[in-house]
């Protein structure tokens, strides 16, 4: 039984609901719910007012233009493996789409939301990493920005959001011929499970040297990262698989209840090792 | 708030806190017990009902995101006969042990269904992933839905 007496306020166009945040700015946004709920279940939250955005129709939708995919905040799990376009676009974010949750979850649950919950193990987090995305925020009194993926998240569970502030859409560049990507998510079941550590990759190569590298890692620490230094050094080279050693430069893993850091540190290098391995031949 | 929604076909309002839970209005206030509260945070979806044709856990959808949607639960099941043929399957299976997780695997089942996609078995096995029996009679679950969809013809 959930005792939250909070009000909930349900806007029908963006422009109400950008203007109920800049008025109500202590309103939590609620999407699809699957993580809200749980936390306010749990009574680790406990919001006087909550935002209802299901029903913004604006929030909605993927379609490409001009050399960029872009997917509404509330596009749905189920709603991106759907997708022809992200079929061909972005396979590693459909692959990630895939392990999220189950049937139930995916229904509901929106890439907005997982932005904005920015729990370092979010599903969708490190493909949109790899794919360079471009986060779209809105508020009533200054219009749209543009927050480039990797400026977003600024410390465990903290993201650039201002508190007048919700996220209106998520950009993706058109995929590039010859761009590579792998997914893989590590936990102890394939459906429901939270990430151990999640790894996405991105390569692209010009006659077998690396022009741009790209290695984001969920779950390893309180945001989710990319590994620089490793990508510095796969680039102007060929795919050399032992610099999955250089990983270590670059992550710190956390221990939790999940996972070991020692179990974490050692996976990751593996995993990236090997999909370097097989990008190599 | 009044909520007015279509609960298995039925136009229904009942007035309601906004942030309730689904499954409790369906519960408490329409006496609708076949959706069972199991984890009550969507991970082992006893709660699953299909909300405007989807499968959702009714634990995690507050009352306001119900508001003018269609609610299909198990016991709105029975009245099509397409659909019954689902749940013979449960029983001429054996797909029922203790009983808690069979609303919800009908209603994942029933979304299937629905979509008249031809599954492999591991494809249904994937599909209904969301759904746990803790009396782990998977195999008879399976052996239902996979009946279900291979007869899913129309008649």
């Amino acid at each position: 039984m959930l005792t939250s007496h909070a009000e909930v306020l349900s806007p029908r166009t963006l422009q109400e609901a950008l203007a109920l945040k800049a008025s109500h700015p202590e309103t939590v946004a609620l999407a699809g719910g699957t993580d809200l709920m749980v936390l306010i279940e749990a009574n680790k939250l406990d919001p006087s007012r909550v935002l209802n955005l299901w029903g913004v129709a604006e929030l909605r939708g993927l379609d490409a233009q001009d050399g960029w995919i872009r997917l509404g905040a509330l596009t749905t799990w189920t709603e991106l493996i759907q997708s022809p376009l992200l079929a061909s676009h972005a396979p590693a974010l459909v692959e990630a789409a895939r392990t999220c949750g189950a049937a139930q979850i995916r229904n509901r649950g929106t890439l907005g939301g997982n932005l904005a919950n920015a729990s370092p193990a979010g599903d969708s987090l490190p493909p949109l990493l790899a794919l360079d995305a471009v986060v779209e925020l809105g508020s009533a009194k200054r219009g749209l920005r543009r927050v480039p993926i990797e400026r977003f998240f600024l410390g465990y569970r903290k993201t650039a959001l201002e508190r007048d502030e919700l996220i209106t859409a998520i950009y993706l560049p058109a995929r590039v011929e010859g761009d590579e990507t792998f997914f893989r998510k590590v936990g102890t079941r394939r459906a429901q499970s939270i990430s151990k550590l999640s790894f996405c990759g991105r390569v692209r190569r010009q006659g077998g040297q690396v022009t741009l590298a790209r290695l984001a890692f969920g779950a390893l620490g309180p945001v989710p990262l990319r590994a620089h230094t490793v990508e510095v050094a796969l680039e102007g080279g060929p795919v050399r698989p032992q610099l999955a050693e250089l990983l270590l430069n670059d992550i710190r893993p956390i221990a939790d209840v999940r996972s070991t850091a020692e179990y974490r540190q050692r996976v990751a290098v593996n995993v990236l090792r090997g999909w370097l391995e097989t990008l190599a031949g | 708030m009044k909520l007015s929604f279509v609960v298995n076909g039925q136009p229904r309002e009942v007035e309601v806190r906004p942030m309730a839970r689904l499954l409790d209005v369906l519960r408490e206030d329409l006496r609708l017990t076949g959706a069972k509260e199991g984890c009550g945070e969507g991970e082992c979806g006893a709660c699953t009902v299909l909300l405007d044709g989807q499968s959702a856990c009714a634990c995690l959808v507050p009352a306001a995101q119900a508001q003018g949607a269609t609610v299909l639960t198990v016991e709105g099941l029975a009245e099509d006969a397409r659909l019954a043929r689902l749940q013979d399957n449960f029983v001429r299976c054996g797909a029922a042990q203790c009983g808690i997780c069979t609303p919800g695997f009908l209603m994942t089942a029933a979304e299937l269904c629905q979509r008249g996609q031809a599954l492999s078995r591991a494809e249904v096995r994937d599909a209904v992933a969301g759904n746990l029996c803790r009396c782990t009679g998977y195999q008879k679950i399976i052996d239902a839905v996979e009946e279900a969809l291979c007869a899913d013809q129309p008649r």
